[in-house]
């Protein structure tokens, strides 16, 4: 079963991407869509059925060379169920809700097959995520790392007529491969010291590694801190974190169930999926997880101003998206994996159905998607109104406070800043995450009001032809619209319920959670397991090599030495001393409320602004134009990176082409063989006349003759 | 079938001279008999080759196959293969029938054309199967006159000083080769590649005009053959012959050139300097993975600014090399197995991106990346493969690209911590500039009026891509198919490297206590 879902999707964009001209455009659309629902219906079937015990299902091998042995593989746990669940579902529903979306593209003249194209890309796409979050081991992982990034590089790039639209896919696939670049450091460093890229192996070796130093470029480091943090930048490239997150306001280039799939609900949440599923080592690096706490909790803080004064519809849900990814982080960070995880899954819902609604506005305004050029849509637009307004809500996080009725974000959201709150001691992370949460229920508010209510503004045009979406389109937003009030609801328990609920759900045995002692128990599992250890050491030593190279590298043979230990049961792994999830239920009353007093004030804030008094905004700009200026260009980020980065690349390039290679390689060549230029020049003369031709050919043959001949003869004798 | 690699090697030769005696005339019907007889000739070739492949034992990592016949004035006429050679040699008969169709446009001095690749052919197939040192070096220099002519006769308006440079930089190179060649003649007197491979050369240090040369003899001979094959490969500072020789270089020059030619620097490095002068090496390891690591870099960034489309996948080829040779000196496993697999990847796509620049060179007769754009519109078949193989040009994985890569950066991780760094932010380098040469050639709308009747790909065109499509793809998703047969054959030459370290580390301790 598992093995039709990963496949369904891959046959879907075969069959799309080659057999369109034999089945159709509708029949491609059929066939992918179709393949999709099946998956998502089975990998729900597979989630709620889930048992807890982590399942292997080996496909076949893949790279193998000396110890290295990688195989494609699954790996089937709580965490690939939920993914399972988020990538299938949310891709279903995009595949169904662009057979309306794309029916007509102002981009492509009637007699284009685009869509099949597609219908393709975006079931490549979904193989992809799915090879990512089923793998079993660290290459795979990366083959659908690099795979989601093609995908969103060539669906970002899919209106390839448009200058705008090509910068901004080959943006994205460079900043991500920047990220790309730390996790595969990460994957070799990981393989040099624990001889596997194997998820057990690597979790098994975690605790060592913590006892472990790793010379890495100018120094010393303690080898689990700078590995986590090698892993974390390719996290922070796919998940838009901060310094790597340029790409994604960019990225809104695409159509917009894209980046409802993509660039909201599955890719860019591949980075907190690598988090938690690098759990066991991650709890053994502080340095790495204070700094992914951070990291995150600056994101969401820089990603929430930002959002505050764009006017492109989707810009504000894409730094919205970014803002959300950094609470994720955070949970992650103070490690509380399974919060990071709900925040994912719930944020998937309203995440995709905030794009799906946008994406239903535009395309009742004709690809109109600046907000200033919207208002009063609401009675034009009533069912995507309704299914902006639950997304509104789901995100800023309407709820009942100090109980667990709410909207999905609510819940969820409530509990990373509870997490954060217990896990930082009500530092940094716990300040920000509260202050983003009142620019999230500003700016959601903004585009809501901005969209919905007041006058309508803009092209009179557009707006007497706005029209409310096809039903293709509705069903998938009231399927999310479900998802997106229930979904907190229905799991709350399950990730952020009492201790032995959440082990149940996530399948970690027991007795882990009762070791509380903490390090003693883990010396003493070690030692349990001391009998493997005595079957590796025969055969390091057996192997020549690993016996050479733990010789050249104390560090390898430390590791090599304690590659008996076990890895930890279950989809994430706490270290003992982890209790910042019984912390966080134990938060004060005013921290637990503090998120709802944010998002009520976010609220009024914009209501004000935009309902009571719509002035105020345009004055506000004005007065403090250097700060509104600083905030709608992004920080500057773009215009710094392309001083610092893109232009010296450019300019290094052209010097060393043109004053390396031509003046200083080839001009001291020319000055060595400029005694025999003018001989040459004579032969040139020659050999454009024929004879050179002539003559050399004959030589060769002569060579090859003799050569011949001789071996020939020889082996008469 | 005990002489089975002389006839693989021998087919093209005989056929060319089939071509040189026996074709007369210059007509249409006489040039595309030269056609068929060539194309003839490299498919019988790449089946016989087959024969090898089949019969090929993977586990036995000693010389398969050997033919030993008396030669002229004591020589020894010695071919043979192993689990390092038998892919290099299937690789050039895999791309000699591709290269043979891809030049059926030809019409000038059409037998001579195709005279000049069957020899080369024979050439190349004698330089990865030669096992006596004269016998490997009259075809590694032989192989020189047949590319020097096709560039010189075939190629574009600046041939003669693209071929110049081409022969001047490979040609003075192998002359220190032979001069070390000679000298290992006179120290071990054979000139039996294995027997030399087993043969302990001096590495005692020495001074020479006050300078202590460390490693001694075997440093020196390792460096006179590393001029030689760094050249080959090319290596940063001494690969512009290579952007010249391409850009002028008809298509199909090209093509053997990227994927079979620079092959001979990274084999004659497996086959020659790490086996015979383990100390050597050893000595000049660091020096060589410099040099590989700003070759990635150097011509990555170099590779971002050009403006004629084969420059820079020229560019982007010199890169590639950085990786085989930072991962064949940096000896382990994954980095030497990951050398040869980038190797044979890097024959199979830089091959076809040639070609692909090839399709849109005979439409436009330019290489000018600006001349371009939107070719998206009209030639979408063209677009997808080109994007393929771009793709597997930056590695991705799940195409052949990715296992050579990423197994070379691993090796070099396990040595070199810097070294690994610099070199995988190549990855970062080759994203950017193959996509950006993919956005302005393929991407954005039709508006150049000379573009507005371009053609897509023929089928024939279509045909020749479809073998490399498939190999790129079935290396990347199965590279069992090549690790399993390098592998034990690498693990052997690492083991007999290390332990060759080990004893001269073992000696010079010795020594001085002996003398006590």
């Amino acid at each position: 079963m598992e093995s039709v879902i990963l496949f369904a999707p891959l046959v879907g964009a075969i069959i799309a991407g080659f057999g369109h001209r034999i089945i159709g455009d509708k029949g491609a659309q059929y066939v992918t869509t179709g393949l999709l629902f099946l998956a998502a219906l089975l990998s729900w079937i597979v989630f709620l059925g889930f048992d807890g015990h982590t399942k292997h299902i080996e496909i076949m091998t893949w790279i193998q060379s000396g110890t290295l042995d990688t195989s494609w593989g699954i790996r089937l746990d709580r965490l690939t169920a939920i993914m399972l669940v988020v990538v299938n579902t949310v891709s279903a529903l995009v595949h169904m809700y662009s057979m309306g979306y794309m029916a007509h593209d102002s981009q492509f003249s009637e007699d284009e097959s685009y869509r099949p194209r597609f219908f393709a890309y975006l079931s490549f796409f979904t193989f992809s995520m799915l090879m990512l979050v089923t793998s079993d081991n660290l290459v795979q992982m990366f083959f659908g790392w690099e795979g989601v990034g093609v995908a969103s590089y060539l669906l970002i790039g899919f209106y390839f007529r448009k200058e705008s639209a090509n910068a901004a896919s080959i943006k994205a696939f460079v900043v991500n491969r920047v990220g790309d670049f730390g996790f595969a450091l990460g994957i070799f460093g990981l393989f040099m010291l624990t001889g596997s890229i194997q998820f057990n192996d690597v979790f098994a070796a975690a605790p060592a590694l913590a006892d472990t130093t790793l010379t890495f470029l100018w120094r010393d480091w303690n080898a689990a801190n700078v590995l986590a943090v090698l892993l974390f930048i390719g996290a922070m490239g796919k998940s838009a974190q901060l310094f790597l997150h340029t790409w994604l306001p960019d990225a809104m280039e695409g159509p917009t169930p894209v980046s409802a799939l993509i660039h909201a609900a599955t890719m860019v949440t591949a980075g907190v999926f690598l988090v938690c599923r690098m759990s066991p080592l991650f709890e053994y690096a502080p340095e790495a997880t204070a700094f992914i706490t951070f990291l995150g909790a600056t994101t969401a803080f820089v990603a929430a101003t930002i959002g505050l004064v764009q006017n492109d519809i989707k810009r504000v849900i894409a730094y919205s998206t970014m803002s959300q990814l950094g609470y994720m982080f955070v949970a992650a960070g103070v490690g509380v994996y399974s919060v990071a995880m709900f925040h994912l899954f719930t944020h998937a819902f309203f995440k995709a159905m905030l794009f799906l609604g946008a994406g239903s506005v535009i395309h009742g305004m004709h690809h109109e998607q600046d907000m200033r050029n919207y208002g009063g849509l609401r009675k034009k637009l009533p069912y995507t109104f309704l299914a902006m307004m639950v997304g509104t809500l789901a995100i800023t996080g309407v709820g009942i406070p100090l109980t667990h009725y709410g909207f999905a974000g609510f819940l969820s959201k409530d509990a990373v800043i509870e997490s954060a709150w217990a896990g930082t001691a009500g530092g940094y992370a716990f300040w920000m995450l509260v202050i983003a949460a009142l620019f999230t229920s500003f700016y959601s508010w903004r585009l809501m009001f901005m969209t919905f209510y007041g006058k309508a503004r803009g092209d009179k045009h557009t707006h007497d032809h706005a029209h409310e979406s096809p039903m293709v389109m509705l069903v998938p937003l009231g399927v999310l619209a479900v998802g997106s009030i229930t979904a907190g609801m229905i799991w709350y328990g399950s990730f952020f319920g009492d201790h032995s609920q959440v082990n149940k759900f996530f399948g970690i045995p027991d007795h882990h959670v009762e070791a509380d002692a903490g390090h003693g128990d883990a010396a003493e599992d070690h030692a349990a397991a001391s009998d493997d250890h005595a079957a590796m050491v025969e055969e390091h030593h057996g192997s020549e090599e690993a016996h050479d190279m733990a010789e050249a590298d104390p560090a390898h043979a430390v590791v090599a030495a304690v590659h008996h230990g076990k890895a930890p049961e279950g989809a994430i792994f706490h270290h003992p001393d982890n209790h910042v999830m019984d912390d966080a239920h134990h938060a004060p009353t005013w921290v637990k409320i503090s998120p709802f007093v944010a998002m009520i004030i976010g609220f009024i804030t914009a209501f004000w602004f935009y309902i009571i008094n719509p002035s105020i905004p345009a004055r506000l700009a004005a007065s403090q134009r250097p700060l509104y200026l600083f905030l709608l260009n992004k920080w500057y980020f773009d215009e710094i990176y392309d001083a610092v980065f893109v232009k010296p690349a450019s300019a290094i390039g052209r010097f060393l082409w043109k004053r390396g290679d031509g003046n200083v390689i080839d001009g001291t060549l020319n000055g060595i063989a400029m005694g025999i230029i003018p001989f040459f020049t004579r032969l040139a003369g020659k050999a454009q006349s024929g004879y050179v031709f002539t003559y050399a050919l004959a030589m060769v043959l002569g060579i090859v003759a003799l050569i011949t001949w001789m071996s020939l003869s020889g082996g008469a004798h | 079938m005990a002489n089975l690699l002389s006839i693989v090697t021998f087919i093209p030769a005989v056929a060319a001279l089939i071509l040189a005696i026996f074709l007369r005339g210059d007509d249409e019907a006489a040039n595309s008999r030269a056609k068929m007889l060539a194309l003839v000739a490299t498919a019988v070739t790449f089946l016989v080759s087959l024969f090898i492949l089949a019969e090929f034992d993977a586990s036995n990592p000693g010389m398969q196959y050997v033919e030993e016949r008396d030669w002229l004035m004591g020589l020894t006429y010695k071919m043979g293969v192993d689990g390092i050679s038998v892919l290099f040699v299937m690789l050039t008969t895999f791309m000699m029938p591709l290269v043979i169709l891809a030049s059926w446009g030809v019409s000038s001095r059409v037998k001579e054309y195709m005279i000049a690749f069957l020899l080369l052919e024979t050439l190349m197939l004698g330089v990865f199967m030669a096992l006596d040192m004269v016998l490997f070096y009259l075809f590694f220099e032989a192989g020189l006159i047949p590319m020097f002519l096709i560039i010189g006769i075939w190629g574009g308006a600046n041939r003669i000083y693209a071929s110049f440079k081409f022969f001047l930089y490979t040609f003075l190179g192998s002359v220190l080769m032979l001069v070390a060649m000679v000298m290992m003649y006179v120290d071990a007197g054979t000139t039996d590649m294995v027997a030399l491979a087993a043969h302990d050369f001096a590495s005692d240090n020495f001074s020479i005009l006050g300078i202590t040369v460390v490693g001694g003899l075997q440093t020196m001979m390792f460096l006179a053959f590393f001029a030689s094959f760094a050249v080959k490969m090319p290596m940063w500072p001494v690969h512009t012959w290579l952007p010249d020789a391409h850009v002028q270089a008809p298509t199909a020059g090209s093509v053997v050139l990227a994927a079979i030619l620079l092959k001979m620097g990274g084999y004659g490095f497996l086959r020659f300097s790490l086996p015979m002068f383990p100390v050597g090496a050893d000595v000049m390891t660091d020096f060589v993975l410099w040099l590989s690591v700003i070759a990635i870099v150097y011509t990555s960034l170099v590779a971002l600014v050009q403006e004629d489309m084969k420059k820079l996948i020229a560019y982007s080829s010199v890169a590639h090399m950085g990786y085989v040779t930072a991962g064949i000196f940096v000896a382990n496993q994954q980095g030497v197995d990951g050398a040869i697999f980038q190797m044979i990847s890097h024959g199979f796509i830089s091959g076809a991106l040639f070609l692909s620049v090839g399709v849109i060179y005979d439409r436009m007769h330019t290489r000018e990346i600006s001349a371009y754009g939107g070719l998206v519109n009209r030639m979408p078949a063209y677009a997808l493969i080109f994007m393929f193989f771009t793709m597997a040009n930056v590695g991705l994985p799940g195409t052949s690209g990715f296992v050579g890569e990423f197994l070379t950066l691993m090796g070099m991780f396990q040595y070199n911590t810097w070294i690994a760094a610099i070199a995988t932010s190549g990855v970062i380098f080759s994203a950017a500039y193959a996509l950006w040469l993919y956005r302005r050639v393929v991407f954005g709308d039709l508006i150049k009026e000379a573009l507005k009747t371009i053609e897509d790909m023929t089928s024939r065109e279509k045909w020749i891509m479809a073998p490399l499509i498939v190999m790129t793809l079935l290396l990347g998703v199965y590279p069992a198919l090549v690790l399993d047969i390098i592998g034990p054959s690498v693990e052997n030459l690492l083991h007999n490297y290390h332990s060759a370290l080990a004893q001269t580390a073992d000696h010079a301790a010795v020594a001085p206590a002996a003398t006590h």
